[in-house]
């Protein structure tokens, strides 16, 4: 009885506040198919697609490599402070992202430290430099918080074995190590994709959200709805490819999953 | 290949894990590094194999100073208590690993870990991974993985400590036979006397960072050199300034000059072997070991009084 009530609260909770205003949203979506499909193919969306997809990729190309080494330093290192790069890692999890991308504004901007390259013409704010910066921001700990519990657990005897056994450091990293922690990367590496998607606060403030150049499939979806002026279809289709892109990043994630390795 | 340990040193911030150590493998033999937990016997081994640098002093294997040199360039073959299988690898590639870094071609490694995997008697399971295996079968692949790239020297870290009973007296009897057949120079630490009685040619006993004899299973047994030998190596008690071993202690029925009243307070039969424990006026406890004629000789039987004599005592200035 107990328990059966403990599960109609658990999932009466998960439909009211996760699957209603998914539902609702794929309800609209399929209210207005056509005009979602217009505004899915438009070329303005398209680009934004395109850009979104290819700010990802950097950002998940940078944060899985320094991800690893900072979990690396993390666990293994005997360098002073790592205790506080440990703590530091979580900072962008702890910030809102508008700050972020502020940050990012006053680092960058014509008067900040780096001012230099947005007066010269390299231009960082306002452009996909910008975007790609405040996405790796946001994105940076989620390899590495994956990454260093696998690593403290899988210890480092097995790295010393196959140094007496003559390989060297970078070779004891490509057959031992990556192996080892390879599904805790590959975890990161969907968590990092799946963030970096849906980064809307601090590429917001650092894009400037000229559509079919620097505009995000996030910064679109805004767009539409602030501009919908009474028609919805377009925000609703946008958003649905958004929310199916995130569904399928977690399926894949459930199924990358190898059993027993994972808790 | 010989081993010379000169004068090591090594602190661990303000504890001194190694206290001016040297001690000496001959080529060809069997050593065993024996001392109780924290003596420092695991990290003396670690720095001849170069996953600990000394603070002091040097390592020579073969004539050759290594004190410098990275494990990967000593030619040792390291075992660990823990086996260290690479679990994402069979236990073929374990076993291959070192041929493959040193990039021999791919028959001569199949024929090579087909070699070993014989002589640990692990041929036919060369498919599965370490996860599949019990854990005397990891350490026999962990011992084969180790001879794989033909170690100057061989070095095993309390191999068999975390084996069940009957499994290790296995191991450990086979380990004698496999260093017969390959005469590789091995060093064996661990904190079980009997094991290191029973495979080594030279016994290192161990205590706080420091050796305290180095000799003969044999040697340090009957001819200790200090109390914490006398102590550690086999049982002993303390009879006012004299150590005596169980079974030199000599049960008769009547005094006799120099013996001392006990009384025997249990009999414990091991078989052949029959241990009396026993109480004396002072509530001082001590056993002997004798067989089970002698205590059916003697007709003992727990509450009697009996009287003991040392055959055989040692003394330590």
């Amino acid at each position: 009885m107990g328990r059966l009530s403990l599960r109609v609260v658990a999932l009466g909770y998960l439909t009211l506040i996760l699957i209603g205003p998914l539902a609702m949203m794929v309800w609209r979506t399929a209210e207005d198919l056509d005009g979602a499909w217009a505004a899915i193919t438009d070329p303005d969306t398209v680009a934004a697609f395109e850009l979104t997809l290819k700010v990802a990729a950097i950002a998940v190309a940078v944060n899985t490599v320094f991800g690893i080494v900072c979990a690396l330093v993390i666990v293994r290192g005997n360098i002073r402070g790592r205790g506080l790069l440990n703590a530091f890692i979580d900072l962008p999890l702890a910030l809102s992202p508008v700050i972020v991308g502020f940050a990012l504004i006053a680092l960058y901007g014509v008067n900040g430290w780096f001012g230099w390259f947005q007066r010269n013409g390299f231009e960082i704010l306002f452009a996909t430099p910008g975007i790609v910066l405040a996405t790796i921001f946001v994105t940076l700990p989620f390899v590495a918080r994956e990454v260093v519990p696998t690593l403290r657990e899988i210890g480092t005897e097995q790295e010393q074995a196959a140094q007496t056994l003559g390989a060297s450091g970078w070779q004891t990293f490509w057959r031992i190590t990556l192996p080892s922690i390879r599904w805790a990367v590959v975890y990161g590496v969907v968590l990092t994709t799946a963030r970096a998607i849906g980064e809307f606060g601090a590429v917001a403030l650092v894009s400037g959200n000229i559509a079919g150049q620097t505009q995000t499939a996030t910064l679109r979806v805004e767009d539409a709805y602030q501009f919908a002026y009474g028609n919805y279809a377009p925000a609703y289709g946008i958003s649905f490819v958004l929310a199916a892109t995130a569904i399928l990043i977690l399926v894949l994630m459930i199924v990358l999953q190898p059993k027993g390795t994972r808790h | 290949m010989s081993i010379s340990i000169r004068h090591i040193t090594k602190r661990f911030d303000d504890f001194v894990a190694l206290d001016d150590v040297s001690v000496d493998v001959a080529k060809g033999s069997l050593t065993a590094l024996l001392g109780p937990s924290g003596s420092g016997k695991s990290t003396l081994l670690r720095i001849v194999a170069g996953l600990e640098t000394a603070d002091g002093g040097a390592v020579f294997i073969d004539e050759q100073d290594v004190t410098g040199r990275p494990p990967q360039k000593r030619g040792v073959g390291f075992v660990f208590q823990h086996y260290a299988a690479f679990k994402h690898m069979t236990v073929h590639d374990n076993v291959a690993f070192g041929l493959a870094i040193r990039k021999r071609p791919k028959a001569q490694i199949a024929e090579r870990v087909n070699q070993l995997l014989r002589l640990v008697q692990l041929e036919g399971l060369a498919k599965r991974y370490p996860s599949q295996l019990s854990g005397g079968q990891r350490q026999r692949m962990g011992l084969a993985r180790a001879l794989a790239i033909d170690p100057a020297v061989l070095l095993l870290d309390e191999p068999f400590g975390a084996l069940d009973a009957r499994v290790r007296a296995e191991l450990r009897d086979w380990l004698r036979r496999l260093h017969d057949e390959t005469h590789t120079t091995t060093v064996i630490v661990t904190h079980d006397q009997e094991e290191a009685m029973e495979v080594a040619d030279q016994v290192a006993v161990m205590s706080e960072g420091r050796i305290e004899q180095v000799g003969s299973p044999r040697e340090v047994y009957e001819q200790p050199a200090n109390e914490f030998v006398m102590t550690f190596v086999g049982q002993a008690h303390r009879l006012g300034d004299t150590f005596v071993r169980p079974h030199d202690l000599e049960v008769t029925l009547e005094p006799n000059g120099s013996t001392r009243e006990v009384m025997i307070d249990r009999i414990v039969h091991f078989g052949f072997d029959v241990r009396l424990d026993l109480v004396d006026g002072d509530g001082e406890r001590l056993s002997v070991q004798t067989t089970r004629d002698q205590a059916e000789l003697l007709e003992l039987g727990s509450g009697q009084i009996v009287y003991v004599r040392p055959t055989r005592a040692t003394t330590f200035a």
